[in-house]
């Protein structure tokens, strides 16, 4: 699709970007006294519908049903929202797994509001027909299939999946004309392996682990950052201060949830300039990354609220707002 | 009286009328897809995206304007059709030019503009003002190119 041919859906989202929530009203939600009368203040700027409950997880559910509502309603090739949608497509072919080799059932454990419900992945597995499943998929979901059944090992399949699901990302970024979904990408991948490293550092996991679950990108060397890994988490931190990710090494010497904001901070940062594009898919990726943000920091607040956390520590943990 | 002549005059007034008129067209489709859009969310500010969806119209009725009085010059409005020769006729086939070519281009570029300020609208519907200002900063140019075939056309001799 042509950049003009995204005239329509960008005006469209230009009048939406005024119902996001601004950093005012989060300061405004993290002043309310409890969880209900956050609650109550979404539901005045339009979150839910009128018959969702005042309940924090219903809020949230609706909310994020709302965007993909938004955005097929904009009769635009979806295609260019693969790179976001791959995740929950991929939890759903991991939930599928575990289910079919557990022989157990659990419900509400699928992303409805995919390319692949839950059922049909759930029917693919059992009937072993991984053809049906997008190429990017199913050699991972053979793999992940088999190493399941055959070694129990329910972390090694979970590696498989992770690491398919991030090479899916990082191979639509590399297609994909517009760069915010490259850097998107780019962005996805990289911070990814930044957290393998840290955590394989925490529990002390071997390089052949961190390799298997590692993927190639251009902004790290895998190779150097599992070498790290293998050291210490100032060594790290060292690496990472040489490479784009400086700032995030500095937010992974304070603590952990301080990174992941940091995180989330940068792909708000990444978006910004999409508020003056007029044309092209920018912003509606830009969009559906902002509102996914928001209502990660409304989660983060409604979940403090409700655990009595002060407002200093809910502070902290706010990611930064696109509008 | 030579017949080539009043067919270079005719192609003249049907180049200003196309290709300016061609411009609008573009120009007031990509406008209206962006205002489309905004009405879709918020009907309210359906008066003001109107307007800068109107703003790259101008540019097909200069040609028309242009196209008219060629045709009045030639005679060819009053049933008295003038006698041209090829020369005079090239010369106001060249006078029709300006228009016709700044008025396809000013067109789709105003329109690309217009959409870009209909997202103003969107955001900040107080700001329609200002707004308003930048696709009319391209207007300019057409009216350049439509003084100019104006003055072109009215002042060959005939």
């Amino acid at each position: 699709m042509s950049d003009m041919e995204f005239t329509y859906a960008v005006a469209r989202i230009r009048a939406l970007e005024v119902s996001l929530l601004s950093s005012s009203v989060i300061e405004q939600l993290i002043a309310c006294p409890t969880e209900e009368s956050c609650l109550q203040l979404l539901a005045e700027k339009g979150w839910g519908d009128s018959d969702t409950p005042l309940v924090a997880e219903a809020m949230l559910t609706r909310e994020t049903e709302k965007i993909w509502e938004t955005m097929r309603d904009m009769r635009i090739d979806m295609s260019v929202f693969d790179v976001l949608s791959y995740p929950n497509l991929f939890h759903n072919l991991k939930a599928a797994i575990k289910e079919v080799c557990s022989k157990e059932k659990h419900p509400g454990i699928y992303f409805e509001d995919c390319a692949i419900s839950g059922e049909e992945m759930v029917n693919i597995i059992k009937e072993k027909d991984f053809s049906r499943l997008p190429a990017s998929m199913a050699n991972a979901a053979q793999e992940a299939y088999e190493t399941l059944l055959h070694t129990r090992d329910g972390q090694l399949c979970d590696v498989i999946i992770d690491k398919a699901t991030l090479e899916a990302i990082y191979q639509a970024g590399k297609e994909a004309k517009a760069d915010i979904i490259r850097n998107y990408a780019e962005d996805t991948v990289a911070v990814a392996n930044i957290k393998i490293a840290v955590r394989s550092q925490k529990t002390a996991k071997s390089m052949e682990f961190m390799k298997r679950a590692m993927v190639e990108c251009e902004s790290l060397s895998i190779d150097q950052l599992a070498k790290a890994a293998l050291n210490s988490m100032d060594a790290i931190c060292e690496y990472l201060s040489g490479t784009a990710y400086a700032e995030g090494a500095k937010a992974l010497a304070d603590s952990a949830s301080a990174f992941e904001r940091w995180c989330d901070n940068r792909i708000i940062h990444t978006i910004q300039p999409q508020k003056y594009n007029a044309f092209s898919v920018g912003p509606l990726v830009a969009y559906v990354l902002a509102r996914e943000n928001e209502i990660k920091t409304v989660r983060i607040i409604l979940s403090g609220k409700a655990n009595n956390l002060p407002e200093d520590s809910i502070r902290e943990r706010v990611r930064e707002m696109y509008v | 009286m030579s017949e080539l002549g009043i067919v270079y005059a005719l192609l003249g007034a049907a180049i200003a009328v196309l290709l300016a008129g061609a411009g609008s067209s573009i120009g007031v489709g990509i406008a209206g897809q962006a205002a489309a859009g905004v009405v879709t969310e918020d009907p309210s500010k359906f008066a003001k995206v109107l307007i800068m969806q109107l703003l790259p119209g101008t540019q097909g009725i200069y040609g028309l304007l242009v196209g008219f009085i060629t045709l009045s010059k030639v005679g060819l409005l009053g049933g008295q059709v003038a006698a041209i020769t090829p020369q005079t006729g090239l010369m106001i086939l060249a006078a029709c030019l300006p228009i016709g070519i700044v008025g396809l281009i000013s067109g789709k570029y105003q329109g690309k503009t217009s959409a870009a300020s209909i997202g103003i609208v969107a955001k900040k519907p107080d700001q329609f003002g200002k707004a308003m200002l930048f696709p009319a900063m391209v207007e300019t140019y057409a009216i350049l190119a439509l003084l100019i075939s104006i003055l072109a056309v009215s002042n060959i001799p005939v």
